[in-house]
């Protein structure tokens, strides 16, 4: 039982860390799903977004079937602790969040260093592990899973008319009229894909990484799902706003990596 | 008849037993109202049961082999009912840390399962599920136990009441589990999830009844 796929998350993380040996996130992941490709195929995608954060999938039944493992859980988030000082736990469905549950329950020895979110799988898995990479705490990493959900939704209307209204000034503006806001800078997106996964996520990681909060476009800069959301595509304009201690610095790091195009230009 | 640890193995391996010969009547409740893999996912999860028990050492307490128990059928059954039977098991193993069970300690036992399956599951009594078994069961129990009846007493009582209860499923309306999506469609069917309690009581009571020289 302890034998070859009883760790099946590692290979996930592993090139991504040996091609990143940066400082280490506070909190690691562990993805659970009924199968071991779907757990194993969100950890590749959340570590191409974060990839300072330890990520284990753990799918599957201990056979390989489709299920999940009490054991595979449990060796999981084991490892996962091992090397973080929280972990912040994703299942896919009904019985995985059972088994996650029952993991919990059975280690009474967790001590509060392990919480379940309560979220979709793969929009909470990318959600989380961008703000754990960024540094972010048991409880923002698990609030950001959790939030993730009405992300998609709320995109339903404007998301996908090539960004209608996403340059969306008005809540850019709102921001600024805080205290101690920057005005805002405008910036037009140059690399031909727009604001698609890996760039959201790089500007979601330069935001956490000041203390200010950003707006772009007029949603929550650290936000990935909420970036990926704008839909914003290549020559369109988005305002850049921010408030808070480095706002400065950051609007002007956040114009900076998006005039240079992700190095996709 | 001594509930201990022989006990417990022996309702272990019988449950494997009984399971596999109920599989193909549990796939087909569970085809009818739910997704037709309960009897092969108990299947193999007392399978794996059996093999681990092979493998286990001595074992000093009754809780020592729920827990094995408990933590093979979580690993191994796949679907819903291995977190629910394994916690079941699981807080059963948390309150039977003895080495022969009296039969306060028997009604502890399945109180302790019926808590961890609703922690677990959320149901309640009248949803169509296995706690419709397991209430009955540990009401019997506690009946039985403090009529001053013998811990083979409370479990026989238990597996009656359990197995009654099973069948009294058959014209509710499930509101909890897959067969919920069923609505209205699942009157006239019998709770996979509550036979199985049944069967898994009845297996504790005949193992009981069987006085084996060497239980393992």
């Amino acid at each position: 039982m302890h034998d070859a796929g009883a760790e099946p998350g590692v290979d996930g993380a592993a090139g991504d860390e040996v091609a990143a040996p940066r400082r280490r996130a506070r909190i690691a992941l562990v993805l659970v799903s009924h199968s071991q490709q779907l757990a194993r195929g969100a950890v590749e995608l959340a570590a191409q977004m974060a990839p300072g954060v330890a990520l284990h999938a753990a799918g599957g039944t201990d056979d390989d079937g489709l299920g999940t493992s009490f054991e595979r859980v449990s060796t999981a988030v084991g490892d996962a602790l091992a090397e973080a000082e929280g972990v912040v736990v994703l299942a896919d469905l009904g019985s995985a969040v059972m088994t996650v549950e029952s993991v919990l329950d059975m280690e009474d020895g967790f001590d509060g260093r392990v919480r379940l979110a309560d979220a979709p799988f793969v929009e909470g898995a990318v959600a989380a592990a961008v703000t754990a990479h960024g540094g972010g705490d048991l409880l923002e990493v698990l609030t950001s899973a959790e939030h993730a959900g009405g992300t998609f939704a709320v995109a339903g209307g404007a998301g996908g008319q090539e960004g209608a209204g996403s340059t969306a000034p008005r809540e850019g503006d709102r921001v600024s009229e805080g205290q101690g806001a920057t005005p805002g800078a405008t910036v037009v997106v140059t690399n031909p894909l727009g604001l698609h996964a890996r760039p959201a996520a790089v500007l979601a990681r330069l935001v956490a990484g000041y203390d200010a909060s950003v707006t772009i476009g007029g949603v929550n800069g650290a936000s990935v799902l909420e970036l990926m959301k704008l839909g914003a595509t290549q020559g369109q304009e988005l305002v850049v706003a921010g408030e808070g201690r480095q706002a400065d610095a950051a609007v002007d790091a956040v114009v900076a990596a998006i005039t240079e195009g992700f190095g996709e230009v | 008849m001594t509930l201990d640890v022989a006990w417990a193995d022996r309702w272990a391996r019988l449950s494997a037993e009984r399971i596999a010969g109920a599989k193909d009547e549990l796939t087909e409740l569970d085809r009818q109202i739910g997704d037709g893999d309960h009897g092969e996912n108990l299947d193999r999860g007392f399978r794996a049961v059996v093999a681990k028990l092979d493998d286990a050492g001595d074992l000093a307490q009754v809780g020592d082999l729920l827990k094995l128990v408990a933590t093979t059928l979580m690993s191994s059954v796949g679907g819903a009912s291995g977190p629910l039977y394994g916690t079941a098991y699981l807080r059963a193993a948390k309150v039977t840390g003895l080495e022969t069970l009296d039969a306060h300690a028997v009604v502890a036992l399945l109180e302790g399962a019926l808590e961890g399956i609703t922690a677990r599951g959320k149901a309640v009594v009248g949803e169509k599920t296995m706690v419709d078994a397991w209430q009955p069961a540990v009401d019997a129990a506690e009946a039985a136990a403090n009529d001053g009846g013998s811990p083979v007493d409370v479990l026989a009582a238990a597996a009656s009441a359990a197995d009654a209860a099973a069948r009294a499923t058959v014209p509710l309306v499930a509101t909890k589990g897959r067969a919920s999506y069923l609505g209205e469609r699942s009157v006239g069917h019998q709770d996979p999830g509550a036979t199985s309690t049944a069967i898994l009581l009845a297996a504790a009571r005949d193992a009981a009844a069987v006085d084996v020289g060497d239980g393992r």
